[in-house]
């Protein structure tokens, strides 16, 4: 990237910055030191252990993605939904690659169904071990990339349309959940025990398809040009790469 | 009562999902999900006027496992703020961007800005604000390049990496307090500082402050950490420059306040006070000077919020000084006032520039002399924002600076009555330098309104500021239950 | 010196050099894996702080953590999204 916004700094001002900065550093270690050695924080395990029976999972950090702190995930979710959003709004996707050749091809041929179904197991894992939405849509995201590497343009996405409600699908499906609580006179994102692993697996099966979505779409880079083929909708179409180019 | 504090964040959540899906509707939905919010905030306030204070354990999980939504009068008086102002700027943007390419991008983004804003006001828990803090800047940066132009992006780049440099930082002092304190809810925090345990917790949490100020003081625009904005602000699409600068950087602010005067209020002193009044009081004249020397409407009306963010910031010395009691809830309710009067008078202004600018076709002062006199309805809704950026009678601010006078006299501080006064006289400066252009001898026009629907919401957001805003302070103080103390 | 100390002090260096290279280097790409260094700081410290002698590991602080990587991952692929507009072509 050759994109520069500000003139050089002066050398005179580049030195202070170094100077406050080590003594900024020092501040932060002296602080964080003292307080450590007399009157270290406890932490939150013991709670958090407490309460994993009433959380429907077994894994704590699943726990407080998904159930305690569930609103953090909710709108972290939207974050990334922001910044597909944004990346659309600057521009259409560049073209990508051209076709990519027969080592690559194989390769990607073999690495892609592996990547899938690494996904589903971490999605699934989840639950009681480390892994889980993120863990396993950034591997289908991998997926989309190593399609888009290859020659696919669209890095495996479905048309802008199906994109759109793929973007959407897994904050929906939070909401909903949240409004389904409300509505059942419980608190918003309120699961009832007997549910609460369900409804957890539910959101996190939407959450790793959009998060899977976004991550490409962003890779991608721009809004998606209107297409002329009829796109098969869904993420799990990956079709193998053409090994004619 | 509370399911209003959650649907603050799922009405426009919902509106920013629902037009992502189907752009081809953007602007119904979203101006729909925009009328939905404004009825929900309101049923909110009222909640608020009657408990005074709302309170909701997310998923029912207590914290410091769970995260917490409170609202108070002060989010409850913001959230209204927004909720009336993003409400006016909807109904501007359905007209200002009528090209659907463009509205397809806008109505997303600005109702995820929305969500953002919502949540900032209401939660109660420090990292849940990291989340919103960062939904927020990149939404703002993001709908500030909608103009497309080569100098927007540039200046939302800027403002983007900015902004992420103060949520970092921000970061930073959050992962430290939770280090230290082992939660991050507002209440359990602010006892625990109250209790004072330990010298070592004392100065980690008053490291932690710090770095969060300056994080959120970056992203509030405080002097000399403004650069960024006049830029951002100025080159943005016209209600996307109003959001910006009416609401965006005031939330930074309510953030700053909330932290500084009830979780943190132990820690802090009247020498670091002193040192947000000073960065304030330098804000006032830089800002209201550049205001004066701009050669754009936008850039004035920039520079004037870089101004008027410093108003807000004189007021924590003097509120430091204060014991509890009477003359303090006065100030405080003072310091709301102001934030509110501001952010309808800047986002009036700012949506009159771009209906000035669109009539035109440039937003040059020195030329824009016939459009204003063709424009009453847009000429009258630059007089009143004008009036109360300048803080005359009858607007919002004059009630606030008249207090924010009262309180400096009272605490001994009257250096900061000389910068009041010269801002003001700065700001009647630059207000009269654009309203002199509007006075010629041209013919009067035959129509009040050109576009009611682009000047309207303007003329409404600008007669807020200037007329309900210092008229009828009484509900406002109701909701901050203080007595006002100027009758 | 414990190993979780260790692990902060690396972070608190981290956040440092990230500002340091985030305000003194002009190219954006620098910039903003200057951004990212400064996050892994951040990081680094709540990883540090998760950790509890003789128990297992508190779980809200990795939370955090993952949250504020899709967070960071977000705002920098915006950013180079800006940083492609701006350069106007875009065959990279």
């Amino acid at each position: 990237m050759r994109n520069s916004l500000e003139p050089k700094p002066q050398r005179s001002a580049a030195l202070l910055v170094v100077v406050l900065l080590i003594l900024l550093a020092g501040l932060l270690q002296w602080v964080y030191f003292t307080h450590a050695a007399t009157a270290p924080g406890a932490g939150l395990t013991a709670l958090a252990q407490a309460e994993l029976p009433r959380s429907g999972v077994t894994n704590p950090v699943t726990a407080v993605l998904l159930n305690y702190r569930a609103l953090d995930t909710l709108l972290e979710l939207s974050v990334l939904l922001t910044a597909m959003l944004g990346i659309w709004s600057l521009g259409p996707a560049t073209p990508g690659y051209q076709q990519a050749g027969a080592v690559f091809a194989g390769l990607a041929a073999w690495v892609v169904p592996l990547l899938i179904l690494s996904g589903g197991y971490l999605l699934w894992i989840g639950a009681k071990a480390p892994g889980g939405a993120f863990q396993a849509g950034a591997l289908l995201a991998a997926a989309g990339v190593i399609q888009r590497l290859g020659g696919d343009p669209r890095a495996s996405l479905p048309n802008e349309s199906a994109q759109r409600w793929l973007a959407i699908a897994g904050i929906g499906i939070f909401a909903l959940v949240g409004l389904a609580t409300l509505v059942a006179g419980r608190g918003f994102l309120d699961y009832p025990l007997a549910w609460a692993g369900w409804l957890i697996l539910l959101i996190e099966t939407f959450a790793t398809l959009t998060i899977a979505t976004l991550l490409t779409a962003a890779y991608v880079g721009g809004q998606p040009p209107p297409s002329q083929t009829t796109a098969t909708p869904g993420m799990h179409r990956m079709q193998a790469p053409d090994r004619k180019a | 009562m509370t399911d209003s504090l959650v649907l603050a964040l799922v009405v426009p959540l919902a509106g920013a999902l629902l037009v992502t899906a189907l752009p081809a509707h953007a602007a119904r939905i979203g101006l729909f999900s925009v009328m939905l919010n404004t009825l929900n905030i309101a049923l909110l306030t009222l909640g608020v006027w009657q408990h005074d204070e709302l309170q909701l354990a997310l998923g029912d999980w207590a914290p410091p496992l769970g995260i917490g939504f409170v609202a108070d009068g002060l989010s409850a008086a913001m959230l209204a703020m927004t909720a009336l102002v993003s409400l006016a700027i909807s109904v501007y943007a359905g007209d200002y961007f009528r090209d659907p390419a463009r509205a397809r991008h806008f109505w997303p983004l600005w109702l995820l800005l929305l969500t953002s804003l919502n949540g900032l006001f209401l939660a109660a828990d420090l990292f849940n604000l990291y989340v919103n803090l960062e939904l927020l800047g990149l939404s703002a940066a993001a709908l500030g390049a909608l103009g497309g132009q080569r100098t927007a992006l540039e200046a939302n780049l800027r403002y983007l990496l900015v902004g992420l440099l103060g949520s970092m930082t921000y970061l930073l002092g959050v992962a430290l307090i939770y280090s230290g304190f082992s939660t991050l809810d507002f209440a359990q925090l602010a006892a625990q500082l109250a209790r004072g345990d330990a010298a070592a917790s004392g100065l980690l949490g008053a490291t932690a402050l710090g770095l969060m100020v300056m994080g959120l003081a970056l992203k509030a625009a405080l002097f000399p950490l403004h650069f960024w904005l006049p830029p951002a602000h100025g080159s943005a699409p016209a209600p996307v420059s109003a959001a910006l600068s009416a609401l965006v950087v005031k939330a930074a602010f309510y953030l700053i306040l909330r932290l500084w005067l009830e979780v943190f209020a132990p820690l802090t002193t009247q020498g670091a006070a002193n040192l947000l009044g000073l960065l304030g009081a330098g804000a006032v004249l830089w800002g209201s000077w550049q205001a004066l020397r701009a050669e754009r409407l936008k850039l004035l009306a920039a520079y004037s919020t870089v101004a008027q963010l410093g108003y807000l910031f004189l007021f924590f010395p003097i509120l430091q000084g204060l014991p509890a009691g009477e003359t303090r809830s006065n100030l405080f309710a003072a310091v709301t006032l102001m934030a509110l009067a501001h952010g309808f008078a800047k986002s009036g202004l700012f949506l009159a520039a771009g209906f000035v600018q669109q009539q035109a076709g440039h937003d040059r002062i020195a030329e824009l002399g016939t459009t204003l006199q063709q424009l009453p309805a847009t000429t009258l809704t630059l007089a009143l924002a004008g009036t109360a950026l300048i803080g005359l009678p009858p607007s919002g601010s004059f009630v606030a600076k008249w207090l924010l006078l009262g309180g400096a006299m009272a605490n001994g501080q009257w250096w900061w009555v000389l910068v009041l006064l010269a801002g003001t006289l700065l700001a009647v400066a630059y207000v009269f330098r654009l309203m002199t252009r509007a006075f010629g001898l041209e013919p009067t026009p035959r129509h009040f309104f050109t576009q009611a629907r682009a000047e309207g919401p303007a003329l409404l957001l600008a007669a807020m500021a200037t007329g309900v805003l210092g008229v009828a302070t009484a509900p406002l103080w109701h909701l901050l239950g203080t007595s006002g103390g100027l009758g | 010196m414990d190993a979780e100390l260790l692990y902060a002090s690396a972070g608190f260096i981290l956040f440092v050099l990230g500002i340091w290279s985030l305000l003194l280097h002009r190219l954006l790409i620098r910039k903003l894996i200057a951004l990212n260094i400064m996050g892994s700081g951040v990081f680094h410290l709540l990883i540090a702080t998760a950790e509890h002698h003789g128990e297992p590991a508190d779980p809200v602080p990795h939370a955090l953590v993952l949250t504020g990587i899709v967070v960071a991952v977000s705002a920098t692929a915006l950013a180079l999204s800006f940083g492609r507009a701006l350069r106007g072509d875009g065959d990279d």
